[in-house]
């Protein structure tokens, strides 16, 4: 069985690589045609095609173009816009603001929903309401969770300064100060992600079947022996899904930043992405085409960062 | 609370110190409690938020009670047109691209776990290269798509591009659930005489349903939610979907903080009756028995 065979290789891995990589290969099965893998994956060729891939062109057309201030084309630009954002003078700061973002919050979010998602995989009273209340903040918009953070961080009338005044501490300008901005979109970044990443561990766990639990304990193996040699080991598929996407999503995660940075001019605490759009529509240049070599730099960038987590982690020895 | 912690308890029922397993009928539950009103807190305060006027909500000083108590105002939303045709057209992308998601990535995800062919890996590999496109660094193209489909402000169109954009999650993670499968289950089922595509939906699919459940609620919340696409795409009052249209009631002309926060709570309220339907599939395990 597979799982036995996962749980074995984490004791020793240097040896069985090659004989995984046969066991893995007599696992993906027979071969087939080209004509009938048309069939089977045709509708979502088409559909990657047409609604993903043609707009993704068409990005890359825009970002070597000229545009008027709203938005017609002017004609070819070259490298122009490609050189302009290279040259900007925030580049830095976003990049590094990119980064930090990225970083903590796939971090942070990948550790809690780990602990969250092995408390509700035990049986306790209670415990649907506890996973009913945990997809809330997924269920809710995020423009929407966004604003509504917006008030709760107020400095004048916001929750938490309220909270502060009754402790008798002085507030604190939340969205405001350089400090605290960006931990507190870290936080709000956190929140929202938990219930997705932890929902993906918890089918993970879900699929562990007890039986090997079960011979583990036989063997006499403590509890954190079996969670690191086993249960991660076991949920390492889980862990690579919920990181790599989480990675795409905070990467790509527009309405928090941008909600909740909304009062602070320039480009101090934005991200890649708000940074894009602010190219666009909101800074002085109103620039569609150098907006849109911003959005090729950023597809490229994640291809890179997910590609290297991927050859890191060794992820085409388990799937391809 | 430190992962630890958590982790402390990996084991079911039956081991465990005796102390432990004493007080655990106790611990958990409030461990639960918390954890599950720190998620809630901000919902909490936005629900409080819907029940006063919303004056009072940006007076300083702040104060978490409302000072003055607004009862109509779910009823103000509920009565409100707008309100009623942006819940429609939500609910309707939201089923409509699930579904379309589900019948495209089901035969992609199995016959990619079940069969080497030229191009697999190139397959998959355009796949996870998809889920690195956001719809917001693409909206130009897409609109411009489109638009020159004469597409605009129709549900096909957001309906399509919620499908594209999430198909790829449903496809990897229907995947990893079909390739956990033995290969002996089916084969077995191939024996007694079961088709390739009888024995997906009578044999695969009842096996992967945690993966099938999963695919489903994380289609419908991205579509649910959506923001900067439909924003874009739907320029028609009446077609907006909720993340959109509530954002109508707090702008520079009108600041309805009351009512954003009350359609606010209503948007949740069908994820979750979603979720609570299906949620009991999530607990799966299922294919830990079918190999004896």
């Amino acid at each position: 069985m597979t799982v036995q065979t996962g749980a074995a290789e984490s004791t020793d891995t240097a040896a069985p690589a090659r004989q995984r990589r046969r066991g893995r290969r007599r696992q993906v099965g027979s071969r087939a045609s080209v004509l009938s893998a048309l069939l089977w994956l045709g509708p979502a060729l088409l559909l990657i095609a047409g609604v993903v891939v043609y707009p993704a062109i068409e990005l890359v057309r825009a970002s070597f173009s000229r545009f008027s201030v709203t938005g017609l084309r002017l004609g070819d630009a070259g490298g122009t816009n490609y050189r302009r954002v290279l040259d900007h003078p925030d580049l830095g700061t976003v990049l590094t603001n990119t980064l930090v973002w990225v970083v903590a919050v796939v971090a942070l979010t990948v550790l809690i929903s780990l602990a969250v998602a092995q408390l509700l995989s035990k049986d306790f009273f209670g415990r649907r309401l506890v996973r009913w209340a945990l997809i809330v903040p997924w269920a809710a918009s995020l423009v929407i969770t966004a604003k509504t953070f917006v008030l709760l961080f107020d400095f004048y009338y916001g929750t938490l300064n309220t909270v502060r005044d009754h402790l008798g501490m002085a507030p604190v300008d939340y969205l405001g100060s350089d400090t605290w901005i960006m931990p507190s979109m870290i936080l709000v970044g956190v929140f929202v992600s938990i219930p997705f990443t932890a929902y993906v561990f918890i089918a993970g766990l879900s699929a562990i079947p007890d039986e090997v639990y079960e011979a583990a304990r036989i063997d006499g193996a403590g509890p954190w022996q079996i969670y690191r040699r086993i249960t991660l080991p076991l949920l390492r598929p889980a862990l690579m899904v919920a990181s790599v996407l989480n990675i795409i999503y905070v990467f790509n995660s527009f309405p928090i930043i941008y909600t909740l940075n909304d009062r602070n001019p320039g480009f101090g605490h934005d991200t890649s992405i708000t940074f894009m759009y602010k190219l666009a529509f909101k800074s002085a240049e109103k620039d569609v085409g150098m907006s849109a070599a911003a959005g090729v730099f950023n597809v490229l960038l994640i291809l890179v960062v997910v590609m290297i987590y991927l050859r890191v982690t060794r992820w085409r020895e388990e799937t391809a | 609370m430190s992962a630890l912690d958590q982790v402390r308890d990996v084991r079911p029922v039956a081991s465990g110190s005796r102390g432990w397993r004493r007080v655990r009928p106790y611990v958990l539950p409030v461990i639960g409690l918390l954890v599950g009103l720190v998620f809630l807190a901000p919902y909490l305060v936005m629900l409080l938020n819907a029940f006063r006027p919303s004056a009072d909500i940006v007076q300083a000083p702040g104060s978490l009670l409302p000072r003055e108590w607004q009862w109509d105002t779910f009823s103000q939303v509920l009565g409100d047109d707008r309100f009623l045709s942006w819940l429609k057209t939500s609910l309707i992308v939201a089923a409509a691209s699930t579904a379309l998601v589900i019948v495209v990535a089901v035969p992609a995800a199995y016959f990619t776990a079940r069969f080497r062919f030229p191009g697999r890996t190139a397959f998959l590999l355009l796949v996870l290269v998809t889920q690195m496109f956001s719809p917001t660094a693409l909206v130009v193209g897409i609109y411009r798509e489109w638009f020159n489909l004469n597409m605009v402000n129709t549900y096909g169109a957001l309906i399509l591009t919620n499908a594209a954009f999430n198909l790829a999650f449903a496809t990897w993670i229907l995947h990893g659930f079909f390739s956990s499968i033995p290969q002996e289950i089916e084969e077995a089922a191939h024996l007694d005489g079961c088709s390739r595509l009888t024995t997906l939906r009578r044999v695969m699919l009842p096996l992967t349903r945690p993966g099938l459940v999963t695919a489903v609620i994380f289609t419908f919340i991205a579509a649910w939610n959506e923001y900067v696409v439909a924003l874009t795409l739907m320029l028609d009052d009446a077609r907006k979907p909720l993340p959109v249209g509530l954002t109508s009631y707090v702008t520079g002309y009108e600041q309805h903080w009351d009512q954003l926060f009350a359609a606010s709570i209503i948007a949740i309220v069908p994820v979750v009756i979603l979720f609570a339907v299906i949620e009991k599939h999530l607990v799966g395990g299922l294919t830990a028995g079918s190999v004896k």
